[in-house]
């Protein structure tokens, strides 16, 4: 997503200011999920497409419920669905899909740079859902609000800059969209980042994007403030990038020991889904240090935030903060027009920081 | 047929060659050490005469039984020289006329200035038996345009198993043995294919690259693949290769040219390989010395092909190897692809682009960097890339055939896809402001190519 761009296709060319728009406006929308009627009217008789060109089951619900608690009419289309299995290409499934005038279309793709590829193809705006080993800039946005509520607890008492957090993110480096959508988001925001994982999964290429390596995961998490985790593919073992899974897990895999070495008030989060034992020991996934089911909860709200922003008339994609917030007010004044008293106050961004 | 930059004209609906003498412009010869201002006079489709401004007369040397002067060609202010030879493209027929026919290459050859081109085997059928090189030069023949020079295969079906019938191949016309578009894995193979070719004088062409270390990869490996999240062939993919190969070349006696070099590794190996007396020659694709690895930015599938884009420092290597000689061709790797087939995920894209109606204005762009002079760059389009193939070419010396281009070096003009010979549109130089452009082009003295001005 570039300024002013209808789509969402990576984090890599977004600014500071249109990353805290973004998680303002979802931070305003966690509210809605806890309500007992979980809706607004926001986006009725928009219509988001789920092209999922790849399995997934967390992503796909979690923009599907963000589609329909904003009374999106929401539609999925799997691998299995889809007429891609029948030989069809990508840009055909596309354009048949744009003829059909959805407003959004959400994509998940095993190759990198398809998501921009559809935004050059079809009308309506892109939300890239994870394409190959290139980027997943919704999951990364998750895990930046799932920080920033640690680093700011509501109430006070919290108050750090970004610039003060130490980042470790652990396991397959080369292969995850997760990691690197995380890496622009963080560098973007100032935050120290460290790379973890075997030579193999972590290339020296990425000194060069600002982030430290680290071979050895105990000194990689010394004092970190946030311990991130990736999902290893058992796959991985076919191409020699590491003798066995259980080899990976004897020097990789994040027990309470490597913990205790994090900073005292570290925060752990992992995309999901988890290989218990493998990259991550059960006593600290279920621990009191991990966060992955706030990373879960924020997901709707923070995929809300998203749709809303490209979707709704006026807010015109995301340009920085004046203009999103004079976006927001505008649909605020309309949705109450049309009786959606409370949408008012839940889409009113937080206070800048 | 009209293209939007100009006119091709088919040899077969001129009737036999006649006199036509080209006057004024300066004469790049470097098979003859000639670069001045000559005037050539061309009879029966043969170079009669090369003399100094105004010393030709067309009249009296007009043959007997010719009547009046011959057709005058002025070429003031322009660039006259042996016809490029590109020695790699692939025509894609027979098989894959889709993307590209012999008469759409051939033509799409004369209007990029080059007479000769050597096509690759990976046809469907491969040019891997006499039958398939005789198809294809009837159809060249039948074109009219580029005089066209098949590769035969080095094993059967491209398989890397079985060699193919190279004595077969020869008598019915091949040039050049080459598997290009897949390397030669089994080393035995290769180190024989080296040997066998020495009965008929063939080099090998090889294409480098470790099936294990590239299994998959569409870009180079760097900084750029590991930022978009492709899969990388590193360098040493084919530099192993290229290590590889000059080590069997030691052993075998044969003669071996390294296919589209693409790294400052393997660029280094072959000036080693040279300063001992091995028998290696190399090329190198204008891609591979006016683009790098950051021209895929944005997922652009017209900057895939094999060997991928790489560094800027390879690009360095690759343009420092053709100024001092290590790399003794320009060739093209000439690579037509249907849309369909470049429209789609960057994984799934086909590998390849479309070089010959590009190679005179990118050539010059070493030029006038101060790589090369002009006379070194007609050295590496025409004269050495036929001294490698052994098709007498190349050359303007009185006797040789009259495959003559008269190019432009100042001319600028923009590139349009839609606009091209070619059948396919496969180009990331589309939309390109060029420099240098051929103004006539000559296949055994007759004109088949104009420029529209």
């Amino acid at each position: 997503m570039a300024l002013g761009s209808r789509h969402l296709l990576g984090l890599e060319n977004v600014s500071a200011t249109d990353i805290a728009v973004l998680l303002d406006t979802a931070e305003s929308l966690v509210e809605v999920s806890r309500r007992e009627v979980k809706k607004l009217p926001t986006l009725r008789g928009k219509t988001v497409v789920n092209l999922f060109v790849e399995n997934s089951t967390r992503t796909r619900t979690s923009f599907e419920i963000a589609a329909k608690r904003l009374s999106a009419d929401a539609v999925n289309i799997s691998t299995s669905a889809s007429s891609m299995t029948k030989g069809e290409t990508l840009e055909d499934t596309a354009r048949n899909l744009a003829a059909m005038a959805p407003d959004c279309i959400v994509v998940r793709h095993p190759a990198s740079g398809a998501a921009r590829f559809l935004a050059g193809v079809v009308d309506c705006s892109i939300i890239n859902a994870g394409d190959g080993s290139h980027e997943h800039p919704t999951q990364a946005l998750l895990d930046l609000l799932t920080i920033r509520q640690r680093m700011n607890p509501p109430g006070g008492g919290g108050g750090r800059d970004w610039k003060d957090l130490v980042v470790t993110i652990v396991g397959d480096i080369l292969h995850s969209r997760v990691a690197r959508s995380n890496l622009y988001g963080l560098r973007t925001l100032g935050a120290k980042i460290r790379l973890c994982g075997p030579p193999t999964l972590l290339p020296e290429e990425f000194r060069s994007f600002g982030a430290e390596l680290y071979y050895d995961v105990g000194e990689a998490v010394k004092g970190a403030d946030v311990i991130m985790m990736l999902r290893i593919q058992h796959e991985r073992q076919m191409g020699n990038f590491f003798p066995s899974l259980n080899e990976y897990s004897r020097y990789y895999c994040l027990t309470a020991d490597v913990v205790a070495k994090a900073s005292p008030d570290v925060i752990i989060l992992h995309p999901g889904p988890l290989n218990r034992g493998i990259e991550i020991a059960s006593e600290v996934a279920d621990g009191p240090y991990s966060v992955i089911m706030s990373q879960v909860a924020n997901g709707v709200a923070l995929r809300m935030a998203v749709l809303y922003q490209l979707i709704v008339p006026g807010a015109d994609g995301i340009r920085g903060s004046e203009v999103s917030r004079t976006a927001v007010t505008a649909a605020d004044t309309r949705a109450q027009a049309e009786g959606g008293d409370e949408v008012r106050t839940a889409l009113r961004p937080a206070a800048p920081r | 047929m009209a293209t939007t930059t100009g006119t091709a004209t088919s040899r077969n609906t001129q009737g036999a060659p006649g006199s036509v003498l080209i006057r004024g412009g300066r004469l790049i010869d470097p098979s003859a050490g000639r670069d001045g201002f000559f005037d050539v006079l061309v009879e029966n489709g043969r170079v009669a005469a090369v003399g100094e401004p105004g010393t030709l007369d067309p009249a009296q040397l007009a043959m007997p039984g010719i009547a009046g002067a011959a057709p005058v060609i002025d070429a003031a202010g322009l660039v006259v020289a042996p016809g490029f030879v590109d020695m790699h493209v692939h025509l894609r027929e027979p098989g894959f006329e889709y993307k590209e026919t012999i008469e759409t290459g051939a033509r799409a050859a004369v209007a990029g200035g080059v007479t000769s081109v050597a096509c690759m085997a990976n046809t469907d059928p491969v040019n891997d038996n006499a039958a398939v090189t005789l198809y294809i030069l009837e159809k060249a023949r039948k074109a009219g345009y580029a005089n066209v020079f098949p590769i035969g295969a080095v094993s059967v079906g491209l398989a890397g198993e079985r060699m193919a019938e190279f004595g077969e191949m020869v008598e019915a016309g091949i040039v050049a043995v080459s598997d290009d578009g897949m390397p030669v894995v089994d080393s035995a193979l290769m180190r024989r294919a080296l040997e066998y070719a020495r009965m008929f004088k063939l080099p090998v062409i090889v294409h480098e690259e470790d099936p294990g270390l590239c299994c998959g990869a569409v870009m180079h490996e760097g900084r750029v693949s590991v930022r978009l999240g492709l899969k990388g062939m590193p360098s040493a993919g084919e530099a192993v290769m290229v290590a590889r190969d000059i080590e069997l070349l030691r052993i075998s006696g044969g003669r071996l040219h390294i296919a589209h070099i693409s790294c400052a590794e393997a660029v280094d190996m072959v000036r080693r390989a040279k300063s001992e007396g091995l028998d290696i020659t190399a090329e190198a694709a204008p891609h591979h010395f006016m683009l790098d690895e950051t021209a895929v930015e944005a997922y652009n599938t017209n900057a895939k092909m094999k060997p991928p884009l790489r560094s800027a420092a390879d690009v360095e290597a690759v343009r420092k190897g053709l100024a001092d000689g290590t790399i003794d061709a320009i060739a093209t790797d000439h690579a037509p692809h249907h849309r369909d087939e470049k429209a789609c995920e960057f994984d799934k894209a086909a590998f390849g682009i479309v070089g010959l109606e590009t190679m005179l204005p990118l050539s010059l762009e070493l030029v006038r960097r101060g790589y090369i002079d002009l006379s070194r760059m007609v050295d590496a389009m025409s004269t050495q890339p036929a001294r490698v193939l052994g098709i007498g070419r190349g050359t303007l010396e009185v006797g040789a055939p009259a495959d003559i281009v008269i190019f432009d070096p100042e001319r600028e003009w923009t590139l349009r896809a839609d606009g091209m010979a070619t059948k396919s549109r496969n180009t990331p130089f589309d939309g390109w402001n060029l420099v240098g452009k051929a103004i006539r082009t000559l296949v055994g003295g007759i004109v088949v190519w104009e420029d529209e001005q």
